[in-house]
């Protein structure tokens, strides 16, 4: 039986770069995760659109994606906000204070973590160790690491970011 | 590329070199605070001092002494800066023409470096770790000629079993029974796989290793593919390490250039390829079953052994799985040679161990130390002690897995066999310091949440039994624990241990039966006072006998 190759979702060209990235891999099945990993960079997260057009393209059935996006703690299936906050938890970290370092930024930006703020500038993320334990307490800011981050510093950068 | 142009371009690189060397660290750590900005200070001070001919930057990987980056070397002088900033960075040209500079210079002769033997971090520091010249020049590949004309598979297998290296993933399982075991498997393809899913918490030895010394890593599995007779490999890095990711595939693609990694490796009829996979934040991907599921594009579940991936791993082929260091050491044995390699460390755990030192510690960072040196050493000369005067209690070394050992064993050997019998284990080389003002049932609590919200929920005994263990934990901390609650809390332990399915549920209940056995009196001090409290007869004194560390932990 010939398998038949779905159509894109839509004229958006992001679903150029997940097929193409698709295509590097021959379309097999193997590549599910590292397909995902490409939709969320392109998209900033995984949508039910998303979901099953890559079931589709990579025949494997809905049901395993959605296992797979949902097993891996880095697949988010809702939007984040513009700006990502995300506090190491690792034990360096924790030993040197990141929990009062979270709790500092979930006061201020009233919300607990792992949620995003209403107005949608702010997603608040924890990580299990991102590997700067000689910097603990860590904090990655859009995607930069800061290092030796005390509660109030935190914040301060924070509504740095936020202003932006 | 024969080994002609491998000379050729080693010779190539060295005649390019400049009298002065300038190396800017360029690892996560160091980025993190602006070491771009200061190499870009760096070079357009020579620039501006007309020393172009003279002074050279060089982007290199950690230096070890991560608590004080962002850090610059100087060659051949051996001077180190400390803490150097964008702004100050220009100074340190200046003081190589007759100025003086601003920047804090560090001691190269403290006991962190001099005490250290770096095998696998020998180049670490030194070399750019986005150029395969630089690795070239350094002796790199080298081995990799070597055992493809000089050796035959099964002596390259012979000599690793000689050299005693054991897997450096945390359970010290011999690596030349390993990869035995995998040679004498049948199959028609089989697989070399790198487990760089550093999942324990404190730990980064292996972002360092594949940031600052990527091709070390490719060369030591493309010798293991020969050895074992495997075509392709998968290395696996969290995806929690963007920089790691990004320079092993630069490291790839290079290899691939000059025809060290693809088809007819040194014109040989020897082919072998490696792809990265990128993990997506599940410690349970650190098991090796779990890890080959998620290469295969399904949720990292663990399954139960036998069969063991060196009979039916990925897709169902023979595959060897070694740790970062563990490959990271395969060069250096086969270009020294084994016995070299078996003269250093203790009888049964040889040659060096990279261990990260974290925590209450005035020195934070990388360190590469001969095994069998003393917990002490590493913590009261290396480590300089803990800062501000306080008084260092304990040391967590393995992670969630692993377990606490309290000053008073500071004297004990760093080897696999001495820290099981403390009831910890080596793990992957995290070393957390704890000072008096830790405490020690928090931190237990802290290691069960992290093990409960990381279980995969495949069996019952991990999926519950964390979960209790956690609450049991809770109530402790809360002043609202009974003796009884106690009893429970180490009844799980010895259920969940002993009957979880994978290394995670088996070891998950390690932190808690550590400080249990060396801190029972913080446990017993949370007790609440109608509950059986301590004073008085306490049935719970003298410390019941510990439970056993479970000895299957090779999943780390």
């Amino acid at each position: 039986m010939k398998l038949v190759k779905p159509s894109l979702p839509s004229s958006d060209k992001r679903w150029k770069i997940v097929d193409s990235r698709m295509r590097r891999y021959n379309y097999q099945a193997h590549a599910l995760i590292e397909v995902l990993h490409t939709v969320q960079e392109s998209f900033g997260y995984l949508d039910k659109d998303a979901l099953k057009f890559v079931a589709a393209t990579l025949h494997v059935p809905l049901s395993r994606v959605y296992g797979v996006s949902t097993f891996y703690n880095f697949f988010s299936l809702k939007p984040q906000g513009k700006h990502t906050c995300i506090v190491c938890l690792g034990t360096a970290c924790y030993v040197k204070g990141g929990d009062k370092v979270l709790a500092a930024i979930e006061s201020f930006a009233r919300i607990k973590r792992g949620e995003t703020t209403s107005d949608k500038q702010l997603s608040l993320l924890t990580a299990r160790c991102i590997g700067a334990c000689a910097i603990a307490p860590a904090v990655v800011y859009d995607g930069i690491v800061a290092g030796s981050q005390t509660p109030s510093e935190a914040v301060e950068r924070l509504k740095g970011i936020l202003k932006q | 590329m024969t080994y002609e142009d491998l000379v050729a371009i080693a010779e190539k690189e060295k005649s390019a070199r400049r009298e002065i060397r300038l190396r800017c660290c360029m690892a996560a750590g160091c980025l993190s605070s602006r070491s771009a900005e200061i190499k870009t200070a760096l070079e357009k001070a020579v620039k501006d001092n007309g020393a172009s001919e003279r002074i050279e930057i060089c982007r290199v990987g950690c230096m070890g002494l991560c608590g004080r980056g962002p850090l610059v070397g100087v060659d051949p002088e051996g001077l180190l800066y400390e803490h150097v900033t964008p702004e100050n960075a220009s100074s340190i040209v200046t003081a190589l023409t007759g100025g003086v500079a601003e920047a804090a210079r560090g001691d190269p002769g403290h006991p962190f470096f001099t005490r250290q033997m770096p095998v696998v971090l020998a180049r670490s520091g030194r070399v750019d770790p986005e150029r395969i010249e630089h690795y070239i020049e350094s002796g790199g590949y080298s081995a990799l000629q070597h055992v493809l004309f000089e050796m035959q598979p099964e002596q390259i297998i012979e000599a690793i079993a000689q050299s005693g290296l054991r897997g450096r993933g945390g359970a010290g399982y011999p690596t030349g029974l390993k990869w035995a075991t995998v040679a004498k498997s049948a199959g028609e393809r089989k697989y070399v796989v790198c487990n760089g899913d550093e999942g324990d918490p404190g730990a980064f030895m292996d972002r360092s290793v594949l940031e600052s010394d990527p091709q070390a890593i490719l060369e030591g599995m493309a010798i293991a593919g020969r050895a074992v007779g495997a075509n392709q490999g998968f290395i696996y890095v969290r995806a929690e390490y963007p920089l790691a990711i990004s320079r092993l595939q630069v490291a790839i693609r290079q290899a691939k250039q000059y025809g060290l990694l693809g088809t007819g490796i040194f014109e040989s009829s020897f082919n072998f390829n490696v792809d990265v996979r990128i993990g997506a934040g599940a410690f349970v991907c650190g098991e090796e079953t779990a890890l080959m599921a998620s290469i295969e594009g399904k949720r990292g579940q663990p399954r139960p052994r036998p069969p063991f991936p060196a009979e039916h791993g990925l897709w169902g082929y023979p595959t060897l799985l070694n740790n970062v260091e563990t490959f990271a050491n395969i060069a250096p044995i086969i270009n020294r040679g084994p016995d070299w390699y078996a003269s250093l460390g203790t009888e049964k755990s040889k040659g060096t161990k990279v261990f990260s030192l974290t925590g209450k510690i005035r020195n934070t960072g990388l360190i590469e130390v001969e095994m069998g040196i003393s917990i002490r050493e590493v913590v009261e000369e290396l480590g300089g002690g803990a800062p501000d005067g306080a008084k260092v209690k304990a040391v967590q070394t393995g992670g969630p897995s692993g377990g606490c050992i309290p000053a008073a064993y500071f004297d004990t050997p760093l080897d696999y066999e001495s820290l099981m019998k403390l009831g910890s284990i080596m793990g992957s080389g995290g070393m957390v310091v704890m000072d008096e003002h830790t405490n020690m049932v928090e931190l237990a609590r802290f290691y069960m949440q992290f093990c409960m919200e990381e279980s995969c929920g495949k069996c019952v005994p991990c999926r519950v039994g964390t979960v209790e263990m956690y609450q049991l934990l809770t109530r402790l901390a809360e002043h609202r624990a009974t003796l009884r609650d106690l009893e429970q809390l180490e009844e799980l332990c010895d259920l969940v241990q002993s009957t979880s399915l994978c290394g995670l549920g088996q070891t998950a209940p390690n932190p808690v039966l550590s400080t249990l056995r060396y801190f029972r009196n913080e446990y017993l001090d949370l007790l609440q006072a109608e509950g059986g409290g301590h004073d008085g007869e306490n049935p719970l004194s003298p410390p019941a006998q510990p439970v056993g560390m479970k000895r299957n932990d090779s999943w780390l």
